[in-house]
């Protein structure tokens, strides 16, 4: 690099060469010794040899792995999944609407509404919903007969069927943390969109429908979708009132066949897939609704991909080596 | 004798223990531009928020175009008005704020559209073709389909300023258009002003830029801790300030 330098001004045609190339090619890029990382290999080094020895252990391990690939598809274990997906949506259809009524009376000017908003959330997310999910189940030691007068009338074990007391227990209980979420999300709206829309001669309630809650949401859903993620997962719990989801039924089977840890794999399984297909949802999901957030909307990742393919074709060569 | 479009007698609001606005009376004809000026914390944006009802007054009467604003009298008793009357009321005063409040999860046209899709339950092809009309009038035609975080400051209000007159307000009200605006963008929403003002339209601004309360304004006050100081036409007030305190507050801003 210095020799080219200091030969330039030397002879004098050479000089107008100089001139041209700097008008023309970029500035020459600095080439330094990068700094050596030591730590990052050492610590690198050290993480791929503890999972080396992690997976040792499990090959050695006593796991049949051919049940594990036999039960998968299981039609009781896709069933328990199919049941698992089926209560985790409806308790969340059920939560989310429970939710914004709440999070609405809890915001409300009427003072009762609000205490009862703020004494049912108090409760639910006060207590654990294994113990919620006990309270259903066992609602029949207290209340035998259902009897609501002139509507309805039965005995509690005939209303309260697994399904319902997983139904009910999951809800409700997450009826309270989305009435949280929602409270937050409209109240994160600035004020000053409430006022340049009353300004505007809207009602309070079209305020909240066209201008607040649009904006809300956006500060509603990435929450909600961490929720319904969980959702998936504490479904799981209603394997103690007898619901026959997804880790009920491979239990069962393990119980039945000796393959309990290889089970339990099956079901770890099924409970990553869900939860990962609804985390790519979620992520696109919220990009929809960044709208006006952002001066751009960053790019997904499949856009990534093609990006850095494309840059990866037709990236300048000789940058380093000149 | 015409009906003044904004009369207020003896007006006074307190928030809490703060007593904001002392009585205040002043009268603002049809198609004047009349600037409310005065330091920060005079109560001059108070004032304004009052006129249409953002903020409720606690004494005095106040009314637009001979209409009580917020209330309705029947002998000697006042009513409040419902939540959809006071939105009745709002929809012929246009309002332009500080910092814009456009909303963001909508384009610039789609601004100027909602309040009269929304409100006046217009079709949205004549919504429309008025809104296309109005980003034209403010000089932002090429911007209609971006969201207000792609708009500088100054375009940004004056999207604002034609979503105010997407509802054909017959007074508008300005709190401190100009003062989030870098001073280079501040012409821009100034000329838009100075040309609805050409045109006719009841406009009450709040405002520190003298020069234009002095070209384009037909009356100026100046209001200071909740109180009327002086008032006049503007080139008297600000060429000539009689009260000492009017005297102290120009010397600083001119």
């Amino acid at each position: 690099m210095t020799d080219k330098f200091d030969k330039t001004p030397a002879g004098s045609p050479a000089g107008q060469v100089h001139v041209s190339k700097a008008a023309t090619t970029a500035p020459e890029n600095i080439k330094a010794i990068p700094v050596r990382h030591v730590g990052r290999w050492v610590s690198g080094a050290v993480v791929i040899g503890l999972l080396v020895a992690l997976g040792y252990a499990f090959s050695q391990g006593n796991i049949q792995w051919q049940a594990v690939g036999d039960k998968l598809f299981d039609s009781t274990v896709v069933a328990g999944a199919g049941r698992t997906l089926l209560i985790s949506v409806l308790a969340m259809v059920l939560g989310v609407i429970l939710g914004v009524v709440l999070a609405v009376m809890r915001l409300s000017k009427n003072p009762v509404t609000s205490w009862v908003a703020w004494l049912y959330i108090w409760f639910f997310r006060g207590t654990p919903v294994y113990v919620q999910l006990l309270l259903w189940f066992n609602l029949a030691l207290i209340f035998p007969v259902l009897n609501i007068p002139f509507i309805y009338k039965d005995e509690m074990t005939d209303v309260m069927t697994p399904f319902m007391c997983a139904l009910l227990g999951l809800a409700l209980n997450e009826a309270a943390y989305m009435a949280e979420i929602c409270r937050a999300g409209i109240q994160s709206v600035d004020e000053g969109q409430t006022e340049a829309s009353h300004a505007l001669g809207m009602t309070q309630a079209k305020t909240m429908r066209r201008v607040v809650l649009p904006q809300a949401l956006r500060v509603i859903i990435p929450p909600t979708g961490n929720e319904f993620i969980n959702m998936l997962k504490t479904s799981s719990l209603v394997y103690a009132v007898t619901y026959n989801e997804l880790l009920r039924s491979t239990s069962q089977i393990g119980s039945t066949s000796y393959a309990v840890m290889e089970m339990l794999f099956v079901a770890s399984i099924w409970y990553i897939v869900m939860t990962s297909v609804f985390s790519v949802g979620q992520y696109y999901l919220e990009r929809r609704y960044a709208r006006g957030s952002l001066r751009s909307l960053p790019l997904t990742p499949l856009q990534r991909v093609k990006v850095s393919l494309a840059s990866f074709s037709n990236r300048p060569s000789g940058g380093v080596s000149a | 004798m015409t009906t003044p479009m904004v009369k207020a007698e003896g007006v006074h609001k307190s928030f809490g223990a703060a007593h904001i606005l002392k009585g205040i009376d002043l009268e603002v004809a049809p198609r004047e531009v009349f600037c409310l000026v005065g330091p920060s914390g005079s109560g001059k944006s108070t004032f304004l928020r009052c006129i249409n009802h953002l903020e409720q007054i606690n004494a005095g009467r106040l009314s637009v175009d001979g209409e009580l604003v917020g209330y309705r009298q029947k002998g000697d008793k006042l009513y409040e008005l419902k939540d959809s009357e006071v939105a009745f009321q709002r929809r012929d005063i246009g309002m332009v704020f500080q910092r814009f409040n456009l909303f963001p999860h909508m384009t610039a046209i789609e601004n100027v559209m909602e309040a009269p899709i929304q409100v006046k339950g217009e079709a949205k092809a004549v919504a429309r073709a008025r809104a296309e009309k109005l980003l034209d009038r403010v000089g932002l035609a090429d911007k209609k389909k971006n969201y207000p975080t792609q708009l500088s400051g100054g375009q940004q209000q004056r999207v604002a300023i034609a979503r105010a007159l997407a509802m054909e307000p017959k007074l508008m009200l300005f709190d401190e258009p100009t003062s989030a605006l870098d001073p280079e963008l501040v012409g821009d929403v100034l000329d838009v002003m100075r040309g609805l003002a050409e045109d006719g339209m009841t406009m009450i601004v709040v405002t520190h830029e003298m020069g234009f309360a002095r070209e384009v304004g037909d009356a100026l006050v100046f209001m200071d801790d909740g109180v009327v100081v002086e008032s006049g036409h503007p080139r008297d007030v600000l060429t000539n300030p009689q009260h000492d305190r009017t005297k102290s507050f120009l010397s600083k801003v001119l």
